[in-house]
């Protein structure tokens, strides 16, 4: 399987698409990559659920993404295809044969309830619900669940679980697409929703969606 | 001029009945431009799309929201959310009336409101009318019907029942204010012709487009892609998507859906070729048996050519197989729905 992976990076552009249906990532074991992750607890927290820090960079909720994404976030950083400063010195800690076992610790940790720290007027959520389930069609912007999965809760390894993740961190990555400063989604389907969004749609789905379990077994009945 | 004429809340949902309609019968319609606000949402509806032209009928469907602030009966606004509710999660009847892993709204995007998406309101307003692909003529719901048994490899609902009901409702609510029988164009109705491109479409390339832009959500093998029990993207062949006789299973009418709405939250941005192309690469795959089939395939595409198959590549041979050429009707037990008859008004 990791013969199959190398060759197909090979192909570049091709890697995400092609690579959807065969499970390209080589299959982490997270017992071998909780040493590994102890010096991400800093920031991610030893359980994976980060941190919301609004006036500045928010560390976010690891626990439960899918780990496939994860990997290849921190590759991503790794080789500065997503720049973040802060991220890519630990990343470059990793070796690539470390990183999927980190990814799949974090994977397999369960998602955290969220603190829902912040009140928000019902009129803001009620926006971001609609964003988030049913779009906004007069301007082209689909539902974020037709791709980031029922509950929004992610789908397969490309579409990561967006409910239950910080707002801070939501709204700085929706912003950072929007700048260009975020460039690292397969064929810009990422980019082309955020820059469709205003500043208010951004503010509202962020909140919305950080009020929502982040794990099926967190639904209530 | 509108304001008055039109019972719309907010101006946007009005029609505009375009341009100088010099043309007999139409001057009593709004002769205005589209309003500046229509425009906008025109725009951002349908990015990259083409412009209305001279002479064309512009609708914008209302939305929920405008359902809400109406002054229409509650119980008659319940029934409209209902067929929204079917349009939206047909899923819900997934083995009684459906029985692949499509949504209506699958292919009719935005809920059925969205412009070169088969918008569904034009339905309301331009049957009962005689369609060629039956040779009858046919009201709402029969149209509706075709869907359900096309579309959706199933059985349609009852003529009468209450999800019929509740769906031309829907269906015919989103039409507000259009008149019946109009003689303009509609714009952005079903999924328009495209121009032929330069290269007649071509198997290989459309394979490379397909796994350029469509794998990341239908996966190489077009099963789309289902998780904790809920289709996220649909299959586009195979046994749990259209049949052989669905109307998207013409690679025309196929090359004008993937060129107008695919990449999903990318609409217009493939080239004519690519869209030709993919289009006949996913023509090219199997899928449930037309349920006009009479046993023979090449019988069937005989009998169905003129007014249907000469578009598909259903009974063709490519790739050195022959396609539809198979007793597989999917999911369900039967091959025709008793409710797809003929008419003859004698
Ligand atoms: C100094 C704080 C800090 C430390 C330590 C840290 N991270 Fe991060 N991490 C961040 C920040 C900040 C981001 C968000 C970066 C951005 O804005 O793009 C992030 C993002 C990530 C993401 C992307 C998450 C997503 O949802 O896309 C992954 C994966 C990740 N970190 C893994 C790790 C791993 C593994 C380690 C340990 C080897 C680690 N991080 C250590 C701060 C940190
Ligand atoms: C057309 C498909 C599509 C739609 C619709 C979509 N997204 Fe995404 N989104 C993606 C993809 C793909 C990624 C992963 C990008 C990557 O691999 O780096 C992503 C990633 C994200 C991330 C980063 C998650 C993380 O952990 O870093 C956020 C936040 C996000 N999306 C929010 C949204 C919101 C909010 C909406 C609805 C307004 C939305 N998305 C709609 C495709 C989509
Ligand atoms: C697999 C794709 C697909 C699905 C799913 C689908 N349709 Fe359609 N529908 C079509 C096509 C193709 C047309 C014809 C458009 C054209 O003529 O260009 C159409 C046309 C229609 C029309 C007529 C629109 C007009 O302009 O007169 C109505 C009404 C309609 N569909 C309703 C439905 C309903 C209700 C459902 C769900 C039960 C449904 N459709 C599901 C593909 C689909
Ligand atoms: C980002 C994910 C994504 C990508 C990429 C994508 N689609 Fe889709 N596609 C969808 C979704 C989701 C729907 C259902 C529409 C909805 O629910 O709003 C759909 C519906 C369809 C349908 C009608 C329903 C069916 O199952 O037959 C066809 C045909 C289709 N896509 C073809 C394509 C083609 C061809 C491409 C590549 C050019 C493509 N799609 C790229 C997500 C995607």
């Amino acid at each position: 399987m990791s013969k199959r992976h190398t060759g197909l990076a090979a192909l570049g552009a091709c890697l995400l698409a092609c690579s959807i249906g065969l499970s390209a990532e080589p299959i982490g074991d997270p017992a071998q990559g909780q040493a590994a992750a102890a010096i991400c607890a800093s920031c991610h927290q030893a359980d994976g659920s980060g941190m919301n820090i609004p006036g500045a960079e928010s560390w976010p909720r690891l626990a439960g993404l899918d780990a496939s994404y994860l990997a290849k976030q921190i590759r991503d950083f790794k080789s500065g295809q997503r720049s973040s400063p802060t991220m890519q010195a630990f990343a470059q800690m990793l070796s690539d044969e470390q990183i999927p076992h980190v990814a799949a610790w974090f994977a397999s940790l369960p998602a955290p309830s969220l603190p829902s720290a912040e009140a928000h007027a019902p009129a803001l959520l009620e926006r971001g619900r609609q964003l988030a389930t049913e779009g906004d069609w007069d301007n082209y912007l689909v539902p974020c669940s037709s791709c980031h999965g029922p509950d929004n809760l992610g789908a397969g390894a490309v579409f990561p679980a967006i409910a239950g993740q910080h707002p801070a961190y939501i709204r700085d990555q929706l912003l950072n697409w929007q700048k260009g400063s975020r460039q690292n989604d397969p064929q810009q389907l990422m980019a082309t929703v955020a820059a469709r969004m205003s500043a208010d749609d951004i503010q509202a789905v962020a909140a919305w969606l950080s009020t929502q379990p982040g794990a099926t077994e967190q639904k209530p009945e | 001029m509108l304001d008055f004429r039109l019972p719309a809340p907010r101006l946007r949902h009005a029609l505009l009945a375009v341009l100088a309609s010099l043309l007999a019968g139409q001057v009593s319609l709004a002769q205005a431009e589209l309003s500046e606000e229509s425009a906008r949402i025109l725009a951002s509806m349908a990015p990259g799309a083409p412009a209305p032209i001279a002479g064309e009928l512009v609708h914008i469907p209302p939305t929920l929201e405008d359902l809400e602030a109406s002054s229409l009966h509650p119980e008659l606004k319940r029934v409209i959310r209902r067929g929204h509710d079917i349009f939206t999660n047909t899923q819900q009847y997934r083995g009684k009336y459906v029985y692949n892993e499509l949504n209506c709204d699958s292919c009719h995007l935005g809920a059925g409101r969205v412009p070169f998406s088969g918008p569904v309101w034009p339905a309301a307003v331009t049957l009962p009318d005689y369609r060629p692909k039956n040779d009858h003529v046919n009201n709402l719901e029969e149209r509706i019907a075709g869907c359900f048994s096309y579309s959706m490899n199933g059985q349609p609902p009852a003529y009468g029942s209450d999800e019929m009901l509740a769906l031309s409702n829907y269906i015919q609510w989103l039409a507000r204010g259009v008149p019946m029988y109009p003689d303009a164009k509609l714009y952005g109705r079903g999924y328009p012709r495209l121009a032929y491109a330069a290269e007649q479409p071509d198997y290989q390339r459309g394979e490379q487009v397909y796994q350029n832009q469509c794998a990341v959500c239908h996966g190489n093998d077009g099963a789309g892609l289902a998780t904790r029990g809920e289709t996220v993207f649909p299959p586009l062949w195979g046994d749990g998507s259209y049949n052989w006789g669905a109307g998207i299973s013409r690679v025309f009418t196929l090359a004008s859906f993937v060129k107008h709405n695919m990449p999903l939250g990318q609409p217009n941005t493939l080239s004519d070729q690519q869209a030709w192309d993919v289009a006949y690469y996913v023509d090219a795959q199997e899928r449930p048996q037309d349920p006009r089939y009479t046993g023979d395939v090449e019988q069937t595409r005989e009998r169905y050519g003129d007014t249907f198959h000469k578009h598909s590549l259903y009974g063709l041979e490519v790739q050195g197989r022959r396609l539809g050429d198979h007793d597989n009707v999917g999911e369900k037990d039967f091959l025709k729905p008793e409710a797809l008859r003929s008419r003859s008004f004698d």
